[in-house]
């Protein structure tokens, strides 16, 4: 097999963002090219990379804390009203004898976001500096990519929560405000995994010899 | 001698890893085979399991399992002789009057809008590879397809669903409906429209104009 040790970069060639055919570089930075296979704006890195991880990592952040504080379900029926968070749905269904719902309510909802804005401040963060191991870091924004979607199941059930029970006088599940949030801070969160550019990880670095 | 103008893509015989940008000499790969990067893991290319006629009958039949998973209830509860039904698009519709509108939209994007669109974008694109032509919305379609894919999220509605049973057990005599079925199947079938990369069409269908 004929071997390659270069990036594309280095030989002057940018992949299409869409359909991954390599383009001839173009001239001076934040140049753009048009592929011409299926005419996608191609430049050498995704644009504004780090800033725009970095700006929509924050904004996640932010509502990551009313989406935690304030009550995604309120119920209310005959024997009175209640309000329930995120963290209090968890502990009624532990609490309630579904100790298996709970942990995967509580993986999804709490542990998941939480690691994710984690990890993408980590990778955001090594991006620029290239001294971090970028294979470790490559895997970590992989498993990040693969997991963020999951935590949109506490958005469904509550949306189907309130769409089923609604016997008007006897209880009527309503959501809360908190709902939104929380649906906001998984949104900009992946918005925010693919802003990041993971050949950034690489670019820093040089060339590794772990090639085989 | 000049050089080719900027964008024009130069070798096909390459690849550039999309995560770490490591070029590859593309090698041909067996159906279900993939070629992965040497320096960081990464999935570079794959050959599908499937022949595109194949896959546009599971499109197909997905399509059937969405409307069945829409058509009815998903499940029927039953409290004191009264029984209340919803749909995902009646769930959809509730949350928007409740004054909950970005739940509401997320919602309707997320498990409606971008799998529906998922389905018959892939039947467009699989129709127009199997003729070997290239249409002129072939291009922006097969992009527009891979940008919104991310954004469909019917197995995690899927799991939403039996949460939501769980929890409703405890309240009310829950009857699934028609629908929960359906969203079964169509989860299994969406899965299996899913594996296919749809990067491997940008090949099968040639290129515009022979500019290669």
């Amino acid at each position: 097999m004929t071997t390659i040790t270069t990036t594309a970069l280095a030989a002057g060639l940018w992949a299409c963002p869409d359909c991954r055919t390599l383009c001839r570089a173009g001239v001076g930075a934040g140049a753009t090219v048009r592929c011409p296979r299926c005419g996608a704006p191609t430049r050498a890195r995704k644009a504004d990379s780090l800033s725009r991880t970095w700006a929509l990592l924050i904004a996640a952040a932010i509502l990551y804390v009313p989406a935690n504080l304030l009550p995604v379900m309120q119920t209310s029926s005959l024997l009175g009203s209640s309000r329930d968070t995120i963290i209090s749905g968890v502990v009624y269904f532990w609490t309630s004898g579904s100790r298996g719902l709970a942990v995967l309510i509580f993986t999804v909802s709490v542990a998941v976001p939480l690691v994710k804005l984690a990890s993408l401040a980590v990778l955001a963060h090594s991006a620029g500096r290239g001294t971090a191991d970028p294979h470790r870091l490559g895997q970590l924004y992989r498993a990040v990519e693969l997991a963020g979607r999951w935590s949109m199941l506490d958005v469904f059930v509550i949306a189907l929560m309130v769409g089923m029970v609604r016997f008007r006088s006897l209880a009527v599940i309503e959501a809360g405000p908190g709902a939104a949030a929380f649906g906001a801070v998984v949104i900009l969160s992946m918005l925010a995994a693919a802003s990041f550019d993971p050949r950034l990880l690489w670019d820093a670095g040089g060339e590794t010899p772990h090639d085989q | 001698m000049t050089a080719p103008p900027a964008g024009v893509a130069v070798i096909d015989g390459l690849t550039a890893c999309p995560e770490c940008d490591r070029m590859h000499v593309r090698l041909p790969v067996r159906p279900g085979e993939k070629a992965a990067c040497v320096r960081c893991g990464t999935v570079l290319y794959q050959a599908p399991r499937w022949r595109p006629d194949e896959v546009l009958a599971v499109v197909v039949a997905a399509l059937i399992a969405f409307a069945l998973a829409n058509a009815f209830p998903i499940l029927e509860l039953r409290v004191q002789g009264i029984a209340s039904t919803a749909t995902l698009l009646g769930s959809v519709v509730t949350l928007w009057r409740e004054g909950r509108e970005l739940v509401a939209a997320t919602v309707f994007a997320t498990t409606w809008l971008a799998p529906l669109f998922d389905l018959l974008a892939m039947a467009a694109l699989l129709l127009a590879a199997l003729r070997g032509r290239r249409p002129a919305f072939f291009a922006p379609l097969l992009r527009l397809l891979q940008a919104v894919r991310p954004w469909g999220m019917i197995e995690v509605l899927m799991l939403g669903v039996l949460v939501s049973l769980a929890k409703l057990s405890h309240l009310a005599q829950v009857v699934p409906g028609v629908a929960l079925w359906a969203f079964i199947a169509l989860t299994v079938l969406l899965a299996a429209v899913l594996s296919y990369d749809v990067r491997g069409l940008w090949r099968l269908a040639g290129d515009v104009g022979g500019a290669l």
